[in-house]
């Protein structure tokens, strides 16, 4: 084949997901050994196992990766990626998966599709302030989101305000003006690696 | 010894105690750490599922902050996320010119501008264990936490996957435990401490996190540990304040007190146990203490989180 030929066709889907994801992933090197979901503490709740993702994304298929649940049940614990022995770059991959599945509109029929939700009430609640804001992010979510859940958490919360823990109102930084324009800009260049 | 300080949301409040003690134990060992003014959330876990680049613009702003203040080059993080985030963002800056370009193409909208590896970032852990040692700690320790059966939980973010360098084993780490050694505590042995709290996993699937926070109270109370201590607030709060609602799940009966190794350290150099922030926690440190001969005032009433009669209007329901 030639360089044309190949710059000629459409990225596969595993050249895309390395494409979005920051750094050299080295996805690309995955040799199925099944280390990484091993590894995984949250594996067993997973509908595909990382290794299971990536046979996956190697075949093209694309709905099917990115309405499994898999990606959100990721905890972000890097304990694939120490121990894979391709070095491959696995949380990352996670986390691009998960933005793929927002940015497809995929997550919404994915069983975690709460997941989502609850990240973008999280970063609400940043971009308002500068900071995170627990009590208003368990209120805002869990009432919006999965009101049986918040009756259930609310001794706990209670026991957080009573202890001191959580806050009534959030706090502001006084830079959130400067933070702001940060984010706008962010957002606006976008795609980057 | 002066560093710049990033305390991290969580330390604000739902781990002040966190703080106190930290404040506490670091004036003790001649070390000091200096807030970065107006430093912002360094996104969790959260930001970098939905949005890349403003999830690095936002850690970068106080990578940013920090050299500008001129503080210290190094700068003290001591939460696990906080200093992952903040140890990555950095790393994949100095790897990725597009990335450094476009970080700070998105930071001269505020008037910002981070050279990449100026800032170098350190957990509160690593600095204790290396910059001080664990000589000089042990010189300071005056009530010794002798008969105190410790599980050392190291949690997965300080010690994985070491973008601000290696500091000790990424599945096996032992710094912890030298360190309780030090202050006189009997480490039991823990083969979960590498393993993840769930993070923010409460929130998206209680199955899954309520099955990660067992195992390790299990691990715990299988080796017969008095109190698990942890260096990060979000392993705290996953095994204390929802150590109740795993009991309910599960029909267990775990009554593991979870304390910040600050604690311990500040309990062994004497302070006392109000100083250090003891008494916030769900599970009742007291028997824990008793075994080292140390007395909690009792100042908050009940322990246990009772069903609220009053306030926040919402349906009731039989527990689960
Ligand atoms: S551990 Fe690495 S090489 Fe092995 S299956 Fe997982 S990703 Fe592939
Ligand atoms: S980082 Fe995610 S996928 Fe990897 S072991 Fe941890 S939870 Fe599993």
């Amino acid at each position: 084949m030639t360089a044309t030929a190949i710059a000629a066709r459409a990225p596969t889907f595993l050249e895309e997901v390395i494409a979005r994801t920051p750094g050299e992933s080295h996805l690309e090197r995955c040799i199925q050994c099944g280390t990484c979901g091993g590894s995984c503490p949250s594996g067993a709740d997973m509908e595909h196992t990382p290794r299971g993702l990536f046979a996956l994304i190697n075949a093209g298929l694309r709905e099917l990766v990115l309405r499994s649940n898999a990606p959100w049940y990721c905890v972000s614990c890097y304990y694939c990626t120490v121990r894979c022995p391709q070095q491959i770059h696995i949380t990352d991959v996670m986390y691009t998966l998960k933005r793929m599945a927002i940015d497809e509109g995929y997550y919404t029929e994915s069983t975690a599709r709460d997941a989502p939700e609850f990240s973008k009430t999280f970063i609400d609640f940043v971009e308002s302030n500068g900071r995170s804001f627990e009590l208003g992010l368990a209120t805002a979510y869990h009432l919006r989101h999965r009101p049986l859940n918040a009756v259930g958490m609310v001794p706990m919360a209670v026991g957080m305000l009573r202890r001191g823990r959580m806050d009534l109102v959030p706090t502001r930084i006084k830079g959130i003006k400067q933070l702001q324009a940060i984010l706008k800009r962010a957002k606006e260049l976008g795609g980057a690696k | 010894m002066r560093y710049g300080y990033y305390p991290g949301c969580s330390l604000e409040r739902s781990a002040a105690a966190y703080h106190q003690s930290a404040m506490a134990v670091v004036q003790t060992l001649g070390i000091d750490l200096v807030e970065i003014d107006d430093w912002n959330c360094c996104g969790a876990t959260e930001y970098f599922s939905i949005n890349l680049l403003p999830a690095y613009a936002l850690v970068a702003r106080n990578l940013a902050l920090a050299q500008d203040q001129g503080i210290s080059n190094q700068l003290v993080a001591p939460c696990s996320a906080c200093f992952l985030n903040l140890t990555k963002t950095d790393r994949y800056m100095m790897e990725s010119s597009k990335l450094a370009a476009d970080v700070n193409e998105a930071l001269a909208a505020g008037g910002l501008h981070y050279t990449p590896g100026t800032v170098r970032v350190r957990h509160l852990l690593e600095v204790i264990v290396n910059d001080v040692g664990y000589d000089a700690v042990a010189a300071r320790v005056s009530k010794p936490l002798t008969g105190l059966r410790v599980a050392a939980y190291y949690g997965c973010l300080i010690v994985r996957p070491g973008y601000g360098g290696i500091f000790d084993d990424p599945e096996h780490p032992t710094a912890l435990d030298k360190l309780m050694r030090v202050l006189g505590a009997e480490v039991v042995d823990f083969p979960l401490r590498a393993q993840c709290c769930g993070g923010h996993m409460t929130q998206i699937s209680q199955e899954v996190a309520f099955e990660m926070i067992r195992r390790l109270l299990k691990n715990a109370a299988d080796y017969e540990a008095d109190v698990i201590v942890t260096v990060c607030p979000m392993c705290q709060l996953n095994l204390d304040a929802y150590q109740p609602n795993v009991n309910q799940f599960f029909g267990t009966d775990y009554t593991i007190p979870v304390l910040y190794f600050t604690q311990l350290m500040g309990l062994a150099f004497g302070a006392s146990p109000i100083e250090l922030g003891i008494g916030k926690e769900f599970v009742d440190a007291r028997p824990a203490l008793d075994k080292i001969g140390v007395a909690l005032p009792l100042t908050e009433a009940p322990r246990r989180p009772e069903r609220p009669k009053e306030a926040l209007p919402m349906p009731r329901m039989e527990e689960e």
